[in-house]
């Protein structure tokens, strides 16, 4: 298995209010296909962290690596086209845009894109919404679907492009038991069966036990990487 | 970048905020309509104004000034020197004739010139007219009937009778309003006139014609020019003044210093020369409406720049999802500045058809101008070259109100939104 992405050293300070090292030296790879969680406390930097592996934050020391291209130290503008290409996320709050529907949304990304003709991007967002189980609301707006149905429409959104790495910022941090299951398996089927990269901050012990490897942060260290200690049940 | 995307979003943005983009979309059509109504009424009363007085100005009049001669006419045989010098006091000038030599040649060599639209001889004469035992001063025109008529479109300013009657009798002359009023005549009857030479005629009136200056209606007549020379007692190469229009008035300027080297023995006056007071009125109230309707633009402007501004805070959250998924900056700029440019041109549209409704009822407005004035309802210009650069002012405004606040949202950094 070839690592995807790769952090070295990576070193980032707050200013305000003061300075404040809030990384403090962060290296690990992640490999293809597979499945990551990183989690800590509250402030240990775990969220600081995935925004500067997503590309988003570029104020940082070290260096990125994501499928073998450097990062670190590229303009805005390759960032976004690259993150509109090889990168998804899915956020804590959904972050859907009110005014489309669901269908609309998950199709911006890739009529960004440009890959594929408007009719071939609506099928295949309508095949992403099927995934995600969700196809029947494409045409609803997505301010009137539930919180679970609308991070599932993200999910959906965040694999519109078919990207080689899934971010995922405390994806089930606003769901239920039963959603947060379904987000869960959303993930681990995507691993396995697209062999797509996730990585995921979280809170949620269970969800990061059902991971395959688990990045243990504290106060900007990285305290350990390991397996988790509980297998989830077979489902 | 793609501009069908852009448009797409834009346009779903400004749907789903129907009030807001229309409250954006009246403030421009305000504008744009106030604009409209406001230059097209000024630039009417302007225009107004300038036809008032350059109806009956000629862009050039040559005459023939009766000067006093600087040479002495004791020194023409003896010249003098340094041992013999006169001194004549209080010397008059020469009794000759306000005659333009060869006048009507000198009219139609003029006439010929690629600059010239056309020429028009006249004889002028101060005369008396005699209203019972009191003598009203006033003048008497001679007139070739066709180009005064062409050139100075005389036919308009008649309140009653027609130009053509000067051709239909021997001793008929057209009267101004005001001195009808005060000979108390009307068409059909008789003055007396008197000439400076003591010569003293009856004349016809066969109409009234008012000007709106009063100095010209209180003391002018028009007759033909063979009625005058007749009159005066001159024959029939008698002309004093030859006034003359052009095809483009600005270059009687340099048109004039032409004539002036061909010319001996004439004075040459153009209208700017003639009229100076006239053309700085004319400046000021141009600049007056350009003043006026930048700063309505202005304001316009800046109603779009502050609904721009808070749609931006508003979508905040928006921006920072786009450019998660990978929009770039100048996506997000293309995307709020089509959003003014909609709004501006929408606006733009509507404030030019209000504006024209409203100028409209304007122009049909009566307006209580007096009798003098010839004026009937307020002077409004419906040039169409004023809508086309409504549109593209609303257009130009809308575009830079626009362009910041969208520069703003694409600097929006993406990681302070998310994080919260």
């Amino acid at each position: 298995m070839a690592a995807v992405l790769k952090a070295d050293n990576i070193i980032k300070y707050f200013y305000q209010p003061e300075k404040f090292q809030v990384l403090k030296g962060i290296s690990f790879d992640v490999q293809e296909g597979e499945f990551l969680s990183i989690v800590g406390k509250s402030g240990c930097g775990k969220s600081t962290l995935l925004y500067i592996l997503s590309t988003m934050d570029t104020a940082y020391e070290g260096t990125l690596e994501i499928k073998g291209q450097k990062l670190t130290g590229l303009k805005q503008n390759e960032l976004s086209k690259f993150r509109n290409e090889h990168l998804g996320f899915v956020f804590q709050f959904h972050y859907l845009l009110p005014e489309f529907t669901a269908l609309k949304n998950v199709m911006l990304p890739a009529l960004k894109l440009g890959k594929y003709s408007t009719d071939e991007i609506e099928h295949r967002a309508i095949e992403k919404l099927k995934l995600v189980d969700m196809d029947m609301y494409a045409k609803k707006s997505t301010s009137r679907l539930s919180g679970g149905q609308q991070q599932r429409v993200a999910i959906a959104r965040a694999l519109i492009n078919d990207p080689a790495v899934i971010m995922g910022d405390e994806p089930t941090g606003n769901l239920d038991k039963v959603n947060s299951q379904n987000v869960f398996d959303i993930f681990r089927q995507l691993a396995a069966d697209n062999n797509q990269t996730i990585i995921t901050v979280t809170h949620d012990l269970d969800f990061a036990n059902g991971t395959d490897r688990m990045v243990e942060m504290e106060d900007g260290h990285i305290l350990g990487i390991h397996k988790p200690e509980l297998k989830p049940n077979a489902q | 970048m793609n501009w069908k995307l852009a448009f797409q979003i834009a346009l779903t943005h400004l749907v789903t905020k129907k009030k807001q983009s229309l409250i954006a979309m009246l403030g421009v059509m305000f504008g744009i309509s106030m604009f409209i109504i406001m230059i097209s009424f000024m630039t009417g009363v302007n225009q107004f104004l300038e036809d008032m007085a350059m109806d009956n100005t000629p862009h050039l009049h040559i005459y023939k000034p009766i000067e006093i001669d600087q040479k002495k006419i004791v020194s023409l045989n003896k010249p003098q020197s340094k041992n013999d010098w006169y001194i004549v006091q209080h010397q008059r000038p020469k009794n000759e004739l306000s005659k333009i030599k060869n006048g009507l040649t000198m009219a139609q060599q003029i006439e010929n010139m690629p600059e010239v639209y056309g020429v028009a001889p006249q004889v002028s004469s101060q005369v008396f007219y005699n209203n019972g035992p009191v003598q009203i001063p006033g003048n008497i025109l001679g007139i070739d009937v066709k180009k005064q008529e062409q050139l100075f479109s005389l036919e308009k300013k008649m309140d009653y009778g027609e130009v053509e009657g000067l051709l239909k009798g021997s001793d008929v002359v057209l009267m101004g309003k005001g001195l009808a009023e005060k000979m108390n005549v009307t068409v059909g009857d008789r003055v007396s006139v008197t000439t400076p030479q003591g010569g003293n005629f009856t004349l016809k009136v066969v109409g009234i014609f008012s000007f709106g200056i009063t100095a010209m209606d209180e003391s002018r007549c028009y007759a033909t020019l063979s009625t005058v020379q007749k009159i005066l007692g001159e024959d029939p190469s008698y002309i004093t003044d030859l006034n003359i229009k052009l095809k483009d008035i600005q270059g009687a300027h340099a048109f004039t210093e032409k004539l002036k080297n061909r010319l001996k023995d004439v004075y040459i006056e153009d209208w700017e020369t003639a009229n100076a007071s006239l053309l700085a009125g004319d400046k000021i109230r141009n600049i007056l409406t350009i003043v006026v309707c930048t700063t309505l633009l202005t304001v316009a402007g800046f109603g779009i720049y502050n609904i721009m501004n808070m749609n931006i805070i508003n979508k905040m959250k928006d921006i920072a999802i786009l450019k998660a998924t990978g929009f770039q900056g100048s996506d997000i700029v293309g995307i709020f500045l089509l959003q003014s440019i909609m709004i501006g041109l929408a606006g733009a549209i509507l404030g030019l058809s209000v504006g024209f409704f409203f100028s409209y009822l304007l122009s049909i407005t009566p307006f209580p101008a007096g009798q003098f004035l010839r004026l009937n309802t307020f002077p409004v210009n419906f040039n169409p070259l004023h809508y086309v650069e409504g549109v593209f002012f609303g257009f130009v405004t809308t575009l830079f109100a626009g362009y910041f606040p969208s520069k703003k949202a694409s600097k929006v950094d993406p990681v302070q939104i998310l994080r919260g």
